[in-house]
């Protein structure tokens, strides 16, 4: 390892983190907040979710520690790697020259080589890593996969048994002696938790990773793209882009959101008008066309200040920045007008007028007592967006207004690999690939969305179907 | 009505100005004309008369509030401020940066948007309409779990899948309908079909669930059970009284987007090589057309303004109760 290098985007994925662990640390003592949570966590559909959204989580962490390495001893030149290039480092080195299908020990397209008699003869070549450990791959390839598939399943089902032991165990704690009862409780769900939801979805994210993890050394599980990287490692790569998207663009919104919905509803007059007239002019401009207008001044102050963009990871960290401050800023205004009339529904009720009469001044009454009582909307907005916001970004990289070409992400995978499908046999593995991870995120995320908006107010609907869906 | 009319076609004018002006300071305060002009001509050793020329034919060497050289009313409408944003409001979109009439293109793009887009909407409408309310209907039964689950996983879909998937399906291994292009006339039919089932699966999902739990909300009302109580089927409660009153928030949900229409759906025309105006604006995008990317952005702000005022008028129209002073 070398020295640590904390890119922007680190700095605000763990002022992320920081928050939600203190927002945790705070909400243990509430009882008022830990109510609706434990609601979300009786739901078995949650927790599955949960459990899959924290291995997307996981991922991005690893992906957000940058370091750079010493000259020499890695393929670093000039660039960071993160701790999920590191501990992925047979992906990321083993490239080859062009396209290769999933597990695939030859290459897509033919090349002309040379053969022993010295002639010129059109062949599919042996790829450089992918099956390079088999003499022929023609006879051992499957049975070698399937031995491997197996090492895995069983290394996963492993760890699941032992999870699920501890799981045992900590129920057996609170039924009482013997493990019986706590085996069946657990069994029959009457443990009082989504247990069988837990462990299930767990299982089957270990047997997953596992056997990924017992074939990627030595294949290309997901196939290569156009240059040779490997297809897995570059959509693990892209979640944790799928992430800051998601999340940071709330964060930047919020202040926005809550600072200006909460004082036009609790301050009223001139401040109101104000506050309404700018929400309406933003929210007039139609969303994507006021993205691609600041994407592309963005553009334009870039080639106007390229030698401050001199290192290439930090050029791509700062777009992404900027992309998600564009969007946070376009999107801020539907929870500001949730926020000003939620504010203008509270500040009538008594205990906002008995703490006026008692001399509590704006800012106290504001911080103490209408931004708790907003806050269950600022939680449900956050988690409805995310998902939005995902896909969003997919589709802002088509139009070349997203996330820089150099960056991984899904969008980019999808835009460089559209035009594949259509060669001659289908280049299917990218998109495929891309497709998968970006649904299996947006899929958890919406499910847990749900939960969350049933849970901290059933009778939200104001919300509505998703803005984003309707832009493409 | 009228002067509730007059006043709120008066507040729409302050919005647009205001609209313009953050336009205005994004593509030429914070970035000047030269910039652009860099940018356009490629070269990073690009010569300064080059750069001037080129502002010189787009117009773009006029200060940006006050000519000096001018006089009277000149003095304030010979700047870029003027003939970039203020001209707008007469409908008067000048030319492109690529040297094209913007008011002309406009008008050429807007049919085939048209022919994609409310399709579209009404098919939308249809299905979503139909499929929501028998999952109200049938709430609790198999039918509604199995809808539920396949609505989160169609909204879970990146809208790319659905067009890539479309194209690659339909049009390449089936080979039932030609994967890009446009025709004029009735000949367009072929080549709108697939597009315009794309759009329909893309916000399917997201609006099956939003009109179920309209309907759900409506079904729990008191006029409903008086309804049932007086002993009028299930069939005639729902679509007779539970169908009407749902249609209100629905329809004027509907009702912002109609103008929107004429923009068209962005990626879809790009996908689909539809010479609409949502592949206007990306191709603008991706030329980096200033002039046409600002002379949309105030057209659909202005078509979004609309939008709500026909809200408001089909609040009126829809549901007596409302009233408007």
């Amino acid at each position: 390892m070398g020295s640590l290098v904390i890119l922007t985007t680190d700095a605000c994925l763990c002022a992320l983190v920081a928050a939600l662990v203190g927002y945790w640390l705070h909400a243990r003592r509430h009882e008022h907040l830990c109510a609706p949570w434990r609601e979300v966590w009786r739901r078995p559909v949650a927790v599955g979710a949960a459990v899959v959204l924290c291995a997307f989580v996981v991922v991005a962490l690893l992906d957000s520690v940058h370091f750079e390495p010493r000259a020499g001893t890695d393929r670093g030149d000039g660039n960071v790697l993160s701790v999920l290039d590191h501990a992925l480092g047979p992906l990321r080195t083993h490239g080859e020259t062009t396209y290769s299908a999933p597990l695939a020990a030859h290459a897509y397209s033919r090349e002309s080589v040379l053969d022993v008699k010295g002639e010129l003869t059109r062949v599919y070549p042996r790829l450089t890593h992918g099956a390079a450990h088999l003499a022929d791959p023609g006879r051992e390839r499957s049975a070698d996969i399937g031995r491997r598939v197996a090492a895995g399943a069983a290394g996963g089902l492993l760890a699941a048994l032992a999870l699920t032991a501890a799981a045992v165990l900590w129920v057996a704690r609170r039924h009482g002696p013997g493990l019986s009862p706590a085996v069946s409780a657990l069994l029959h769900g009457r443990a009082g938790f989504p247990w069988r939801s837990l462990l299930g979805v767990t299982t089957a994210l270990l047997v997953v990773v596992g056997i990924g993890a017992a074939l990627a050394p030595y294949y290309h599980v997901l196939g290569t793209d156009k240059v040779g990287n490997d297809v897995l490692y570059q959509a693990l790569k892209s979640v944790r882009t799928g992430m800051l998207i998601g999340s940071l663009t709330t964060l930047i919104s919020l202040p926005f959101a809550l600072g200006l919905g909460v004082a036009a509803g609790y301050f009223q007059g001139p401040v109101d008008d104000a506050v309404q007239y700018l929400y309406t002019t933003l929210s007039s401009i139609p969303g994507v066309l006021l993205i691609a207008a600041a994407a592309l001044m963005l553009d334009v102050y870039m080639t106007r200040h390229a030698a401050e963009f001199d290192l290439l990871a930090a050029r791509a960290d700062l777009r992404l920045l900027a992309l998600c401050a564009i969007l946070g800023i376009t999107s801020w205004t539907s929870l500001c007008r949730l926020l000003r009339a939620e504010t203008l529904k509270l500040r009538e009720i008594e205990f906002v007028v008995a703490a006026q009469a008692l001399g509590v001044r704006a800012p106290g009454i504001v911080r103490r007592h209408l931004l708790p009582n907003v806050m269950h909307l600022v939680m449900i907005t956050t988690v409805l967006d995310f998902s939005g916001l995902v896909l969003a970004e997919a589709a802002l990289t088509y139009i070349d207004i997203g996330v820089d070409p150099s960056m991984d992400s899904w969008g980019n995978m999808i835009n460089s690999a559209r035009l594949e499908l259509a060669r001659e046999p289908a280049v299917w593995w990218s998109l495929v690939a891309a497709m998968s991870f970006m649904f299996a995120l947006v899929l958890a995320a919406n499910l847990f969305a749900d939960a969350v908006r049933d849970a901290f107010d059933p009778r939200l609907r104001e919300l509505g179907p998703d803005a984003e869906a309707r832009q493409t | 009505m009228s002067a509730y009319l007059i006043r709120r076609l008066l507040y729409a004018l302050p919005i647009l100005l205001g609209v313009n002006i953050i336009t205005f300071l994004l593509f030429f305060v914070v970035n000047t004309p030269d910039d652009m002009a860099r940018m356009q001509l490629g070269d990073r050793r690009v010569t300064q008369e080059a750069i001037d020329k080129w502002k010189a034919e787009r117009g773009y060497d006029r200060p940006l509030f006050w000519q000096t050289d001018a006089s009277g009313v000149a003095k304030a409408t010979d700047t870029l401020f003027f003939t970039s944003t203020l001209q707008l409001f007469s409908f008067d979109f000048g030319k492109s940066d690529g040297g094209r009439d913007i008011g002309t293109d406009l008008k050429q793009r807007m049919g085939p948007s048209l022919a994609i887009a409310v399709p579209v909407l009404l098919l939308q409408l249809g299905v979503a309409l139909t499929w929501a309310l028998v999952i109200a209907w049938l709430r609790g039964s198999r039918l509604d779990t199995w809808s539920a689950v396949i609505c989160v996983g169609m909204m879970s879909i990146s809208g790319l899948f659905y067009i890539i998937g479309g194209q690659y399906l339909i049009a390449k291994l089936w080979r039932l309908v030609p994967i890009s292009g446009y025709d004029s006339g009735l000949a367009a039919a072929r080549f709108v079909a697939l597009p315009v089932l794309v759009g329909l699966c893309i916000a399917l999902g997201a609006n099956v669930r939003w009109y179920r739990t309209i309907f759900l909300e409506e079904m729990g009302r008191e006029y409903v059970r008086m309804a049932r109580a007086k002993g009028l089927s299930d069939a005639r409660v729902m679509f007779t009284h539970v169908l009407r009153n749902a249609l209100i928030p629905i329809l004027t949900g509907v009702v912002v987007l109609l103008p929107l229409l004429f923009l068209g759906a962005l990626i879809t025309e790009a996908f689909f090589a539809i010479p609409g105006l949502g592949s206007y604006t990306i191709d603008a995008i991706q030329a980096q057309d200033f002039a046409i990317v600002r002379t949309m952005v105030f057209l659909g702000s202005l078509l979004y303004i609309v939008g709500l005022l026909l809200t408001d008028l089909s609040y009126v129209i829809a549901d007596p109760r409302v009233r408007l002073v």
